[in-house]
Parts: structure tokens; C-alpha cells; sequence
């Protein structure tokens, strides 16, 4: 037996002697995620005993350091556990911003004491972060945000608005893009780390097309931020911000294997039928497209971990894997018919067709439009002129 | 295993894209045959250069005297084949021809395919009977006489047929038509009395033939495989093929690709570089992460044939679907992108298109791959 194969032999024995039956079950609701963070109410006892035991073994961040609350698991080692998670249908012990997000950026940027403290709170599950990027007149233009920092010496007075803050009034912590020189527009930007809870945070949540209000505006006003709470130096958070985008968006693409991937033609098929040709080639095609883009995104992980991937390769990645789902869920909702349009019914879990249909339509908004993300492939990777 | 060559894959596609790209280039190679009227449809000087570089024997077992490689490798080969549009008969005798035979006896692998491993012979598969890709049906009759067969019908599509040194002939032996069972792989020596070539130049430049098979004898040892269990090797060999072609297809796309984005840097209009146009840089953009995830599937198919995987048939057909629909949206994208020129002979673009389309209907064009998705799905 190989390295590898002893180390899946002992990942199978560990998972299945430790993921609890509930949690081999699939998602079906917002609440079955497991968001961690001081406020957060355990739906079930598996749920719970789940995510301590995944912590106490660095699971929940598999290829992070040891020092940092990961498993230190090799690009091999890390494919192995997502392999193994999925062959029975585990659900991630914990899903949130600090893992896809803000943990890869302090690996990169961090201090050596910002990685011991922050990374581990998230690795445990114990502050949940939010994103303070987009404001009012700055979304596709993110340069051109607004909210000011003021140098006080040893802390900003931070004043502005953001809006879309995804979780912002259950979150624990924002990081955050603050101008901290108004004359310089790429280089007068930081990235800022501060607690929701901090006088002069506020949060008012908006309502979407789906009924869920998962998003709010965020306002600061003469919020008090310490400078040993900035990531990267000063003035040059933009390039945080876009290394951090870069893991955003490979996360929005669903290339870490999820429900994105999967072909849905014998899914529908089991549930009540192709009764139609056309909807048959049309799943036919849709499963062809599924299940090429899950090849990618094996490769794109496969490729990225030992940088061989374009470094741009996750706007691609996001651009195709949101655009597919976003079909996937009109097939669904085609194919289920007027039973699918129930917005309320015991039958489809308070509308959890109708409502998913219409939240994929915010994965190509969401952390960069496709149109951005095109603009962005066609400057970065095929050198295209004055893009 | 990780979704990238590995490093002795690596040099391979090193060398072959070095060596495709010099001799097998699309002036000294395509347009040389084509406008000098060729009738064999390669040139038998380059396939024996693929010999000598050992391309030829990569899906040859070492025990048969090739390099008992695997479809990674094939596919590196047939990827700059399609990326330089070389007439190659590899596809059909190293690739398809090949695997079939890798499963023969002793007796038939001796008789051919140390020829293919030098170079000097070609193989053709004779298996579609009508203008479509339906292996499932096969009508051509071959009933036993004496110690050997006697085989009557027609063949379509006959890729290298004419030249070929001999036919992988799917034959009825019991059952109907339509019958999954009862087909009988042979090996049908060119020479064999009964044959008849129409061969026809295809769109591409390609040479195929409509093959009439009149009461053709041939003996007992020319069955490969089992008598009228000739389905399970067959399935190797159209799956070998399958992702052949896709493979070759990407290589097609990829070209195209490179030949529309250069363009779009050098072509002027308005003052202007068309490519700071956003329209075209939008749809050359979507072309890219098309073209990506069409490779993404042909190499992760590749690999679940090489491991032997249960996963495999399903995903050659994924590939060889996306890849046939990824390519045409680039030789479409790029004839458009080209303007006028992209209408001209002289510019090479146009013999993307043509290639695009004889490869994709090889073997089961991308509605043919997408059905038999659905149908291994269960719907
Ligand atoms: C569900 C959801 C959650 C979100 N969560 C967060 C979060 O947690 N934190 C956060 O900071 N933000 C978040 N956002 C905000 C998101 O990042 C922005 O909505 C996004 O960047 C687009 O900005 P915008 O909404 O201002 O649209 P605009 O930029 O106004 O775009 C409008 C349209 O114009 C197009 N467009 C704009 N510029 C160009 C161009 N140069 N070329 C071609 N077309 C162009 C866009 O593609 C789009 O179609 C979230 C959004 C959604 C929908």
C-alpha cells in the first residue's frame, strides 16, 4: 500500500466512524448549514458534535497548518479528503467567509500574529465574518469606493456605507475596504479588520427576489478601528482585495464539489419523469455541460494547488460555474411544472424550488458580474488590447 | 491522480508538439496534398517519421512491440495533429485499428501490427452503414462457409478505406439488425477478392470510402476476438477512438482559437485593434472557458480509460460531446471574427471549420454523445 492509499484507508475508517448519519444527508435548507460564530443556534445535535470533532482533527480547514487550526494536508493528501467526504456524502463541518475567504488571504498577507489568532478562531468556528467591499455607487467599479478611513494616529475613525454585506447582521467581524488616501485611486485603499459589535456599526437588512434577506446595508459612523488591524501594508489593500476575490470566486464557481456539479437529468427523471423530448435533450445537454465543468473544476484545484493553474483561472472558473448553475435551476424548474411554483407548501419545503431558482440568479452578480468576469479573462489571460 | 500530465507526459507533448508543428504543419502537409490532388490522403514519409519517434506504437502493447502507453498519450499525438490539421492516418490505425487488434490472436497481431508499429501499414475501421453514427445496427451480412466467413454489404465513412492495408469489418453473424449480440469483428485483408472502393474526398480533404463488401471470403483466423461476441471489443475500440477524436478536436479548437485571438491583435478598424472591442472580447472570452472545460473532460476521460474505471464510457462520451460542440463554437467564432479574409482560401481559418465538422460526425457527433449520456444516466 501506497502513502496515499494508507492515508485514504485511514480518512474512510476516521469518517466513517465519525461523521454522524444526519450529516451524510443533503443540504436542503439555509439552516442546515453549519455558518459557526458566537450567535450561532446548532439546528441538531449532529450538527454540533459534527464540527467539534472535524475541529479537533483540523478538518474543517484540511490543508491549512497545524499552527493555524488545519490538518497541514498536501494538495494529494487534501483531494483524498474531498474524495472521501463526498463518496458518502458529508456535509462541510463548516462553511463560512473566513474559510474561502478572508483564512486564504491572512495566509498570504497576514502577520505571523494575525495568522495564530484569526485563523484559528476561524478554523473553530467560533467568529463569523462578513465582506465590506461594494457601497452604493461601487460595485463592477469597486475601486472607486468611498468609505473613508481618518489616521488618528494609532487607529482610523472609519465613516461610510456598504451594501450587500452578505450576513452582516449575524456576522462577528468585517473585513473590510476603507480609503485611507483619497488621492491615490489603486493605492489608497486597505483592508482593514474590525468587530460588527464596535460603536457606530449598523446594519439594516434587504429583502431579495427569494423572500430571504441575506444581505444588508452596513453603515460606520466614527467607527474606532486599532492599526494593528489592517492586513497587508497601508494603502495597498487593493491587492488583498483581489488576491481575496480570487478565492471568492473560485468558491462561487463551486468547483470544491457541490450540488453544481452534479448531473440532474436522472434526478429529475426519478422524481416524476421526462415525459417530453425537447426537455430530455435539453437535460441531456445540460448533464454534458455538468459533468465536463465538474472535470474542471477537479483539474482547476488539481492545477491551482501546485500553481499551475493561470492565476486568473478562478474568473473563468466563476464565470461558467454560475452560468451553468443558473440553467441548472431553470431545467428544474421547467421540469417540475406548477408544482414548482409553490412559494409556501408543506410539498416543496416553503418553495425551496422557487426560492433557489431565483437565488442562483445573484451567483453571476455576486463577487463580480460575469460581464466582469469576461472583461477580466479577456485582459488577463488572453491579452486582448485595452481591456 | 491529479488532472495534469505527469512529467514523462509532459516531455512527450514536448517533442510531439516540437516535431507536429515543423513537418506536419498545415503549408508542407494539408495544402501540399490537397492542391497537389492527392488521392491517398497522408503522406507516407511523415507516418513513417511517427515511427520512428515511436508515436505509432503508444497504444501497442511492449509485448507486441510498442510502447504499451495509454489514451494520455494518444491524445497528446492527436491533439497537435488537430492543432496543425495533419492528414494522419493515426487516429484510425495507432489509435482505433490498434486497440481492436490489441485484442486478436496471436496469429492476426503478427500480421499487422508490427506494420503499423514501423510506419508502413494503416488500418481503417469499417463499421457505419448509412450517413450516420449508429453502431448499434449492424446489417452486414457474414455467414459462415467453409473453415472461415463470407461477407456481404456495405460500409460507410470508410476513413483511410481505400489505402488501408486492412478493414476492421463489424459483421452480422447472428441475430438482427438491431441486436446488440451477434456481431463478429474481422480483419479483411485489402487484397481480399469481393471488395469494391468508392472512395470520396471529403469536405476537409480527408479521403473516405463507400465500401461494398460482395460475397468477400475470408478465413477463420481473421476473426478478432469472439464469434459473434464482437461487441465488447468493438466498445474498446470505439471508446479508444471516441476519445481520440475528441482529443484531435480540441487540438482543432485550440488552433482556431490562437489563429482568431491573433487576429484580433493585429486587425484594425474604427482606429482601433478589433480586440478592445467588448463584443468580441466578451465572446472570445466565453470561447476560452469553453475550450478549457472541453479539455478538462477529454483528459479526465482519458484517464478513467486508462485506469480501467466503470465511469469511463460515460465520461468518453461527455468529452467527445463538449469537445465537438466547444470546437464548432470556435471555428464558427473564428470565421466570423476573421471578416472577409475568414471566407478566403488562402486564410487558413476555413480549414478549421471543415476539419471541425468531418471530425465531430466521427464516431457519433456531440447529439449522438449527449443521448448516450442520457441513456447511461437512466433517462
Ligand atoms: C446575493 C449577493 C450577495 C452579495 N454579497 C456581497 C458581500 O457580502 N459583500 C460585498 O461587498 N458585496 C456583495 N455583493 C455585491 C456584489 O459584489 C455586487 O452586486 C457586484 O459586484 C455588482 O455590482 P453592482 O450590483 O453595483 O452592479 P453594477 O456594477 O452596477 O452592474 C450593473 C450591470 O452592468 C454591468 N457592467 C458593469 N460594469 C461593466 C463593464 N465594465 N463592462 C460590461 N458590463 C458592465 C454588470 O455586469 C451588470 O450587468 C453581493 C451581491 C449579491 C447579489
Amino acid at each position: 500500500m501506497t502513502d496515499l492509499e494508507a492515508f485514504r484507508a485511514d480518512i474512510r475508517a476516521w469518517l466513517d466512524a465519525n461523521c454522524p448519519p444526519e450529516m451524510r444527508r443533503p443540504i436542503e435548507d439555509e439552516d442546515d448549514i453549519c455558518w459557526g460564530g458566537r450567535a450561532f443556534a446548532f439546528k441538531s445535535e449532529a450538527q454540533k458534535i459534527w464540527l467539534e470533532r472535524c475541529v479537533a482533527h483540523g478538518y474543517t480547514v484540511p490543508d491549512w497548518p497545524k499552527a493555524y487550526g488545519g490538518a497541514g494536508m498536501d494538495p494529494a493528501q487534501a483531494k483524498i479528503w474531498r474524495e472521501e467526504m463526498a463518496r458518502i456524502g458529508a456535509r462541510p463541518p463548516l462553511s463560512s467567509f473566513g474559510i474561502w475567504m478572508l483564512g486564504p488571504a491572512l495566509l498570504k498577507f497576514g502577520t505571523e500574529e494575525q495568522k495564530v489568532h484569526y485563523l484559528n478562531q476561524i478554523a473553530r468556528g467560533e467568529i463569523r465574518w462578513c465582506q465590506g467591499y461594494s457601497e452604493p455607487g461601487s460595485g463592477s467599479d469597486l475601486v472607486s469606493l468611498q468609505t473613508f478611513g481618518e489616521d488618528k494616529g494609532d487607529h482610523w475613525i472609519v465613516n461610510g456605507q456598504k451594501i450587500w454585506t452578505s450576513y452582516a447582521d449575524k456576522a462577528d467581524w468585517i473585513f473590510c475596504l476603507v480609503r485611507t488616501d483619497k488621492a491615490n485611486k489603486y493605492q489608497g485603499i486597505s483592508f482593514l479588520l474590525f468587530d460588527m459589535t464596535t460603536p457606530g456599526v449598523s446594519t439594516r437588512p434587504i429583502k431579495l427576489i427569494s423572500g430571504a434577506s441575506p444581505f444588508c446595508e452596513t453603515f460606520f459612523d466614527n467607527v474606532v478601528v486599532p492599526k494593528a488591524q489592517i492586513v497587508g501594508e497601508l494603502n495597498r489593500g487593493w491587492d488583498v482585495a483581489k488576491y481575496l476575490l480570487g478565492h471568492e470566486r473560485e468558491m462561487i464557481s463551486g468547483a470544491g464539489g457541490s450540488e453544481r456539479l452534479n448531473a440532474i437529468g436522472a434526478v429529475v427523471q426519478r422524481n416524476g419523469g421526462i415525459d417530453n423530448p425537447v426537455l430530455r435533450a435539453e437535460l441531456a445537454q445540460f448533464d454534458v455541460d455538468a459533468l465536463a465543468f465538474a472535470a474542471m473544476g477537479e483539474k482547476f484545484l488539481d492545477e491551482i494547488k501546485v500553481g499551475k493553474a493561470h492565476p486568473a483561472q478562478p474568473n473563468m472558473m466563476k464565470y461558467s460555474g454560475t452560468e451553468l448553475n443558473k440553467q441548472r435551476h431553470e431545467l428544474l424548474m421547467a421540469a417540475g411544472g406548477s408544482t414548482a411554483l409553490e412559494w409556501e407548501s408543506a410539498e416543496t419545503r416553503g418553495g425551496t424550488p422557487a426560492r433557489s431558482w431565483l437565488r442562483t440568479k445573484a451567483n453571476s452578480i455576486e463577487g463580480g458580474t460575469s460581464e466582469v468576469m469576461l472583461n477580466v479573462i479577456a485582459k488577463r489571460i488572453l491579452d486582448l488590447p485595452g481591456a | 491522480m491529479p488532472l495534469y500530465f505527469n512529467e514523462d507526459q509532459a516531455m512527450l507533448a514536448d517533442t510531439v508538439t516540437g516535431f507536429i508543428a515543423g513537418e506536419g504543419a498545415i503549408k508542407p502537409q494539408l495544402r501540399r496534398l490537397r492542391d497537389g490532388n492527392d488521392t491517398r490522403g497522408y503522406d507516407p514519409a511523415l507516418w513513417k517519421q511517427f515511427a520512428e519517434m515511436g508515436l505509432t506504437g503508444i497504444l501497442v502493447s511492449e509485448a507486441d512491440g510498442g510502447l504499451g502507453l495509454g489514451h494520455v498519450e494518444a491524445g497528446i499525438v492527436l491533439r497537435e495533429i488537430g492543432r496543425n490539421l495533419t492528414p494522419s492516418p493515426f487516429l484510425s490505425t495507432a489509435v482505433v485499428g490498434a486497440t481492436a487488434l490489441g485484442h486478436a490472436s496471436e496469429d492476426l497481431k503478427g500480421r499487422y501490427l508490427p506494420g503499423v508499429v514501423a510506419g508502413e501499414s494503416v488500418l481503417a475501421l469499417a463499421l457505419d452503414e448509412g450517413a450516420k453514427h449508429r453502431p448499434e445496427r449492424i446489417a452486414l451480412k457474414a455467414e459462415r462457409a467453409g473453415n472461415g466467413f463470407r461477407l456481404s454489404g456495405r460500409k460507410d465513412f470508410v476513413i483511410h478505406g481505400a489505402t488501408a492495408d486492412a478493414l476492421i469489418v463489424a459483421g452480422r453473424t447472428a441475430g438482427s439488425d438491431s441486436d446488440a449480440e451477434g456481431i463478429t469483428l474481422f480483419a479483411v485483408p485489402k487484397d481480399a477478392a469481393g471488395i469494391g472502393h468508392n472512395a470520396v474526398r471529403l469536405v476537409d480533404s480527408s479521403i473516405a470510402s463507400h465500401v461494398t463488401f460482395d460475397r468477400v471470403e475470408v478465413d477463420g483466423g481473421a476473426v478478432i476476438g469472439e464469434v459473434d461476441g464482437g461487441r465488447a471489443v468493438l466498445d474498446k475500440a470505439l471508446a479508444a477512438g471516441r476519445i481520440g477524436s475528441a482529443a484531435e478536436l480540441t487540438g482543432v479548437g485550440g488552433g482556431a482559437f490562437a489563429m482568431t485571438t491573433a487576429y484580433l491583435k493585429t486587425r484594425k478598424q474604427f482606429g482601433k485593434l478589433i480586440g478592445e472591442f467588448q463584443a468580441l472580447q466578451h465572446r472570445a472570452a466565453h470561447l476560452y472557458s469553453e475550450l478549457e472545460i472541453a479539455e478538462a473532460a477529454v483528459i479526465k476521460a482519458q484517464q478513467l480509460l486508462d485506469a480501467g474505471s466503470s465511469r469511463a464510457d460515460l465520461m468518453v462520451s461527455v468529452a467527445k460531446a463538449k469537445a465537438s460542440r466547444a470546437t464548432n463554437l470556435a471555428v464558427r467564432e473564428g470565421v466570423q471574427m476573421h471578416g472577409g479574409v475568414g471566407m478566403t482560401d488562402e486564410f487558413d481559418i476555413g480549414l478549421y471549420m471543415k476539419r471541425d465538422r468531418a471530425l465531430a460526425e466521427f464516431l457519433g457527433d456531440a447529439n449522438y454523445h449527449a443521448d448516450r449520456v442520457a441513456t447511461l444516466s437512466g433517462y
